[in-house]
């Protein structure tokens, strides 16, 4: 049987308004970003959890990242290659299909999800298969693959030990990189022992919560699945134009078990993956590995070209994706988001993400480079969507760690600016209401002077408080957080006049 | 209209900004392939000492014992041990030799150990590259088994990636299969606590001739 995460889980987390994870679908009573963030924040266990590992792979990432003199260099050249390759995607895009399809590989198109799924589903068919292993990949969870997989009859197995927990758990996952994060050991012993028995190879009965056993009854697990599948599934990290090359890049050699043993390979790679030449690698697989996994270089690196006669899949399938990465394409400050390479530093360093968990971006990409990605992918139609560039604090750290040098602040700034502008549909806000009152009274130093007069006089209701407090009406949500300092007894002005005498401030 | 040419047609309109068709127009200020410094330690040594912090064995041979160092150190593995026609006359040990002629998954997996060769070594990363030529086997042969012995010749360790790309792609590499390799099998999925051997084997012995 496949698991899916419509399935209602069996205890535990119940998913019942759960955001959904895809990007391709709208979910009915998602809840925008700041009423999940408080659900989650509630969660102490993963908040724990949390602190602890994005505490440890941040200074892992810094260690490596510092080894470097000319990472500055690197960041540069990261940036410089893939804004060529967004610049001229066309060229690159028919460019690596031909090579890829000279090589041996078929290489399809699909203009969406639907359409994604749709090819992978026949191509399934064709083999005969009723099962996939699948390598972790971000592109099939946007297009919720597996789920299309299994209304068509197909189990798909994830095979990364992460996607494994969360599979097996009827649970979401909540980082790009390590899906499992908010789980802890038990809770993962727990979930092998109560559901590995029914999709295959139960978990050995005295698993205890060792990291070691756990990845132990998972190799046991998954290996009588690799060595029967027909067919693999995977994702690209790069895809090479001028050579037509695939890179995968991974830690535990489930990659390289479903990029090797099936007999057919279908890839499902989003258009933005490509870069121009096999040269450029030596850019991406230096600053890849530091600022994901603060590794100085990934275990396990797959690079494959089209069919290689006696050695690996004979029959090789290749997807192309847009499924709306042509609309981010068409927005010139908000394109630069494609240039993401999935490395989630960004996600580590982010004091928003740390303690909201990824969960509560409603999302497959969560963190910063999902609050600007997803609004995106998606559309700024739904609320869950309109509140995700406000999920920020705008504090700038995911630009300093992000390799490629996404501007993460500008960009939700500018996407806060789209949601604003779609949002008001022409009627002046409060807000601008309130600027516009601003400015008349600015404009003249007498109306200013009066306005100041009216505050100080009010100055006598608050005795001798420091603070205004919670203000009642619209502005109550915004003061029951600060403290707005009462006025003073006596404006600049008025103490200038008292001081100097008839002596008029230069202005 | 194909799916092919309308995703084309909507990357031409999104880019209608882009006034030069010359990709050059962005230019990349980079200088590939150049060998970098290796720091305080000699090229092989850095090799070798970054490879050992992967958790792997790592050995350091003079020609004349390499065959007697691969079979010390699988004096341990009980089963058939993997290698191709080359490596076996290079070692010149009779050990439980088993060829590949095209095994299947499952064949595989009840092989003990595989020796292979390599094509580069990367000093600053302890990363060695299979483009799985002569000597290296198919990729499969390396992941299957349990333990791996891979041979490294000293002349073929560069100082870091941009050389390994460079050397890479002037040996022909760049349309062969590759895996790079960087210590065993690893996963940190559980609380980030690194545990070795997941998938692949479990077992990195490498081993540097000269």
């Amino acid at each position: 049987m496949t698991l899916t995460h419509a399935e209602p889980a069996p205890s535990g987390k119940p998913p019942a308004g759960h955001p959904h994870v895809g990007v391709t679908s709208t979910f009915v009573g998602m809840p925008k970003f700041p009423d999940a963030a408080r659900i989650e924040l509630a969660n102490t266990t993963q908040r724990r959890n949390l602190a602890h590992a994005t505490g440890i792979i941040r200074d892992k990432r810094a260690s490596v990242v510092g080894e470097l003199d000319n990472w500055e260099e690197l960041r540069l050249a990261a940036e410089a290659i893939k804004n060529r390759t967004l610049r001229h995607l066309d060229d690159y895009l028919v460019q690596f299909e031909e090579n890829a399809t000279k090589a041996g590989a078929v290489v399809h198109w699909a203009r969406d999800a639907e359409e994604a799924n749709r090819i992978v589903v026949d191509l399934v068919r064709e083999t005969g298969s009723d099962e996939v292993v699948k390598v972790k990949s971000m592109a099939t969870q946007e297009i919720e693959l597996n789920e299309a997989l299994q209304a068509a009859g197909i189990d798909a197995w994830e095979t990364d030990l992460a996607e494994l927990i969360v599979q097996l758990g009827d649970d979401w996952p909540s980082h790009i990189l390590v899906p499992a994060i908010h789980r802890n050991r038990s809770e993962v012993r727990e979930i092998f022992l109560r559901r590995m028995k029914d999709v295959g190879r139960p978990a050995p009965e005295d698993l205890t919560d060792d990291p070691r056993r756990l990845a132990e009854a998972a190799r046991l697990h998954l290996r009588e699945k690799f060595l029967r599948a027909k067919v693999g599934i995977s994702g690209a990290n790069f895809a090479v134009a001028d050579t037509g090359s695939l890179v995968v890049v991974e830690s535990e050699g489930n990659g390289r078990m479903c990029l090797t043993l099936p007999e057919t390979l279908i890839s499902v790679v989003g258009i933005e993956k490509v870069l121009p030449s096999w040269a450029d690698l030596e850019v991406f697989l230096q600053v890849l590995p530091r600022s994901s996994t603060g590794e100085r270089e990934n275990p396990y690196t797959s690079i494959w070209t089209g069919v290689t006669p006696g050695d690996g899949p004979q029959n090789a399938h290749i997807i192309l994706l847009d499924n709306n990465r042509t609309n981010v394409l068409a927005d010139e400050v908000g394109r630069a988001a494609l240039r993401c390479i999935r490395c989630s530093a960004c996600l580590n360093v982010c004091p928003v993400y740390e303690r909201a968990g990824g969960h509560a971006y409603g999302s497959v990409y969560p963190g910063p480079i999902g609050a600007i990605l997803t609004p995106q992918l998606r559309g700024t139609s739904s609320k869950v969507d309109q509140s995700l560039p406000y999920a920020s604090s705008l504090c700038g750290a995911c630009f300093d760690v992000c390799p490629v040098r996404i501007d993460i602040p500008e960009l939700l700034v500018h996407l806060r600016t789209r949601v604003v502008d779609e949002h008001r549909g022409g009627r002046p806000t409060a807000e601008a209401a309130a600027f516009k009152a601003m400015a008349w009274m600015f404009g003249s130093h007498r109306r200013l002077e009066a306005a100041q007069k009216a505050a100080t006089t009010s100055n006598r209701f608050f005795g001798r408080r420091k603070t205004i407090g919670a203000i009642p009406g619209p502005l109550a949500g915004w003061s029951s957080a600060r403290d707005i300092p009462v006025p003073p007894a006596e404006s600049f002005r008025d103490w200038w006049k008292r001081e100097r005498g008839e002596q008029e401030p230069r202005s | 209209m194909s799916a092919r040419e309308e995703i084309l047609d909507r990357v031409r309109s999104a880019l209608a900004d882009v006034e030069s068709s010359d990709v050059t127009e962005t230019p990349i200020d980079w200088s590939y392939g150049r060998p970098v410094d290796t720091g305080d330690l000699r090229l092989v040594d850095r090799f070798a000492e970054r490879v050992a912090d992967y958790r792997a064995i790592v050995e350091r041979v003079p020609a004349g014992e390499l065959g007697a160092t691969v079979a010390a150190a699988l004096a341990e593995v009980d089963g058939p041990v993997v290698a191709d026609p080359t490596v076996r006359g290079r070692l010149g040990v009779d050990l439980n030799w088993r060829d590949d002629d095209g095994l299947s998954a499952a064949d595989l997996d009840s092989v003990a150990a595989v020796v292979t060769t390599a094509a580069v070594g990367i000093a600053n990363t302890g990363t060695i590259v299979l483009d799985h030529g002569v000597g290296q086997e198919r990729r499969a042969a390396s992941l299957v088994p349990d333990v791996h012995v891979c041979i490294v010749d000293a002349e073929q360790v560069v100082s870091d990636v941009p050389e390994a790309v460079a050397r890479l792609m002037s040996q022909g590499s760049s349309v062969r299969p590759q895996t790079w390799i960087s210590g065993p099998s690893a996963t940190s999925d559980i609380e980030l606590d690194r545990v070795e051997g997941v998938h692949g084997p479990r077992t990195l012995h490498v081993i540097i001739v000269g």
